[in-house]
């Protein structure tokens, strides 16, 4: 019913409506540009190399692990244990590369299986996410607060809650290392974005989320696996945040289990909302998510540029995710 | 599937985190010695008291269909609220507190209800918000309060040999059950979590109800913050990380559903005891020293705890439905 009566006001207004549309749906992107703008003019030192690396580098873990959230919100779920399987990939790569949990036969085995067994295991978390949603019909933000309360439990006891520090440029380059001067990590961060974009436009499985989270009964008497969808979707998250994971501590060069991807499923929820993912599922943008991250740090970063402290730039951060979900909701009107 | 043995399902799962705290209690009474003694009985309901005020808002949100997020940057920010005005007595403190909770109590109702901006985002926003506030109040460390105003008595006292705290949190809770149970505000809060537009359209005054759980929750909240400054002699801006999810943990092992519609206050109680116990039995557990298990079990118990809570909730609803 609401639908003929958006088509019928449209009609009306049409001039109106254009801005509006251009507003709401570029309006990430006209957020990102002004900022931009703003930055040139008043923060000094803002077009260097080094800027546009420092704020990269900053979104990136949010960005990655916000690629996951996108497709599990897009379903209509919510993945709250992302921070906690980051602590977790975090806790183990260095037990491997380090020899603590088994032998090594040569440092290179070593450093491979520090990126291989990590990642499998927060996949594998995520997987158990998935079957927790599907095969027991647990609600999403349930299902995933299990280990979102036990999950960095689970790390800390790995570690017994001791710092691991290391020192192994072939393990960091996955944080630290440069690309033709751009860090690795925005690279993959890229990649990644590309790839689910392509996935979620292009490809059956992009089309089977977007119609699960638009109406999940009417996907399933339309014949999509919705199960084996959602199943995916929770393991993509949780591979995706293991590698977040795998960056945050070679870019510290040590293993806090304490702190690493603390509050990140908050940040990445945040991410998603602000570049334009409708939070209630069946319809998602993953580029709006790298815009809506970036949004995020740059308010950050201007605010703390020009001396406003870390704290009040918390409270623009709220300001910004209200404003942006408002204007959103105007588009739907 | 019979009707007896339906009645039985639905009666484990209304009374079996009961069932589940009784056993509990049952295991460290005959395991360790000073298990039921005055000293940890009290000291646990001090300590849980701030925890079961948080959940008790979180219920009364939950059963309307919503969430919120805030509670925990809520209670840090009336923390340091109540720390600063200490100096000037108690009832300054409190209700400086209480003031700071009701106003992000305030902004959420106004944001769900006026914007019609969803729960989660809107108490996540709301959450940082505090978070912030609190930090900048404090300047970025811990407040301390006032010993000589007698402010701590609100945290630390005793009133007839019982913990103030447990008092503020046992007060609260009698309301609670009573305005859930007895007033027409309370259906209305049932009647909006089970079907908000039916709701609206039998006339019930849903948004406002909605506002003023909202603002409840921001205010219980607020009275936890009080209590942890009072406790720990401290308002502490950086304190209630997690306490959102850990209410909604202790909510759900209740027996509440999230879907809204269906709860009950002292189920909550009995889930955030449960909770807390698990804690205090594996200080127990590691005070027998036969087996010592790290503070960082205790997240991990938990989380189990509650995947055993809710996967058995799921197969019992899913046998009722298949019974209907």
């Amino acid at each position: 019913m609401s639908e003929t009566a958006t088509t019928l006001s449209t009609e009306h207004r049409a001039s109106r409506v254009d801005t509006r549309i251009l507003l709401t749906r570029h309006g990430a992107w006209i957020a990102l540009v002004l900022l931009i703008l703003v930055n040139l003019a008043i923060t000094p030192n803002f077009a260097t190399w080094q800027t546009l690396n420092v704020n990269l580098t900053q979104v990136c873990t949010i960005v990655i692990v916000g690629v996951g959230m996108t497709l599990v919100i897009a379903t209509g779920g919510i993945d709250l244990s992302v921070g906690a399987l980051m602590a977790i990939a975090g806790a183990l790569a260095p037990l491997i590369f380090l020899g603590k949990l088994f032998p090594l036969p040569h440092p290179a085995i070593g450093i491979a299986l520090a990126f291989v067994i990590p990642v499998l295991a927060t996949g594998a978390l995520g997987w158990f996410n998935g079957w927790l949603v599907t095969h027991l019909r647990i609600q999403p933000i349930i299902s995933t607060l299990v280990l979102f309360i036990a999950g960095r439990g689970i790390a800390q006891v790995f570690t017994n809650g001791n710092l691991q520090v290391f020192n192994l440029p072939s393990f960091q380059f996955i944080g630290l290392g440069r690309v033709f001067g751009i860090p690795f990590q925005a690279i993959l961060m890229i990649t990644i974005v590309g790839i689910a974009a392509w996935m979620l436009r292009r490809t059956v499985f992009g089309r089977q989320i977007l119609a699960i989270g638009g109406n999940e009964r009417a996907a399933r008497l339309a014949g999509v696996p919705v199960a084996s969808v959602k199943q995916r979707v929770y393991l993509i998250s949780g591979l995706l945040s293991g590698v977040a994971g795998l960056i945050v501590i070679a870019r510290n060069s040590a293993a806090d289990a304490n702190l690493v991807g603390l509050g990140m499923e908050l940040d990445a929820i945040a991410a998603v909302a602000v570049g334009g993912t409708l939070l209630t599922g069946g319809r998602a943008t993953v580029v709006g998510t790298l815009v809506g991250a970036l949004i995020i740090q740059l308010v950050r970063y201007t605010l703390l540029a020009n001396g406003v402290p870390d704290a009040a730039a918390l409270v623009a951060k709220a300001a910004i995710i209200v404003l942006a979900v408002w204007l959103q909701r105007q588009s739907h009107r | 599937m019979d009707t007896i043995s339906l009645k039985l399902f639905q009666g484990i799962g209304r009374y079996g985190v009961l069932l589940a705290l009784l056993a509990l209690i049952l295991f460290g009474w005959l395991r360790y010695d000073n298990f039921l003694g005055a000293f940890n009985v009290l000291s646990v309901l001090r300590y849980n008291s701030m925890f079961a005020l948080v959940a008790l808002g979180m219920c009364f949100v939950i059963i309307t269909g919503g969430i919120d997020l805030s509670v925990g940057s809520t209670a840090a920010l009336s923390s340091v609220a109540a720390a600063l005005l200490s100096p000037y007595g108690v009832l300054p403190g409190l209700l400086g507190g209480l003031a700071a909770g009701l106003a992000v109590g305030a902004c959420n109702a106004l944001i769900i209800t006026r914007l019609n901006i969803l729960p989660f985002i809107t108490t996540l926003a709301t959450m940082l918000a505090a978070s912030g506030c609190a930090l900048l109040l404090a300047e970025n460390q811990s407040v301390s309060v006032s010993y000589e105003s007698g402010f701590t008595e609100l945290g630390q006292g005793d009133f007839l040999g019982f913990p103030i705290p447990a008092w503020i949190a046992l007060a609260a809770y009698l309301l609670g059950s009573l305005v859930l149970n007895l007033t027409s505000f309370g259906r209305t809060v049932l009647a909006i979590g089970g079907n908000e537009d039916a709701a609206r359209l039998m006339g019930l005054p849903a948004n406002k109800v909605k506002a003023l759980v909202y603002l409840a929750s921001g205010g219980l909240s607020g009275l936890a913050g009080v209590i942890l400054a009072a406790q720990f002699g401290a308002g502490q801006p950086i304190e209630g990380v997690g306490w959102e999810l850990f209410a909604i943990a202790a909510v759900v092992v209740g027996g509440t559903l999230l879907t809204g519609g269906v709860g009950s206050v002292g189920s909550t109680l009995a889930g955030v005891l449960l909770l807390g116990l698990i804690f205090n039995i594996l200080n127990f557990e590691n005070g027998l020293g036969w087996i010592s298990l790290s503070a960082y079990w205790q997240s991990v118990i938990r989380g189990a705890f509650l995947l055993l809570v809710v996967a058995i909730q799921a197969r019992l609803s899913m046998r009722t439905e298949e019974a209907a």
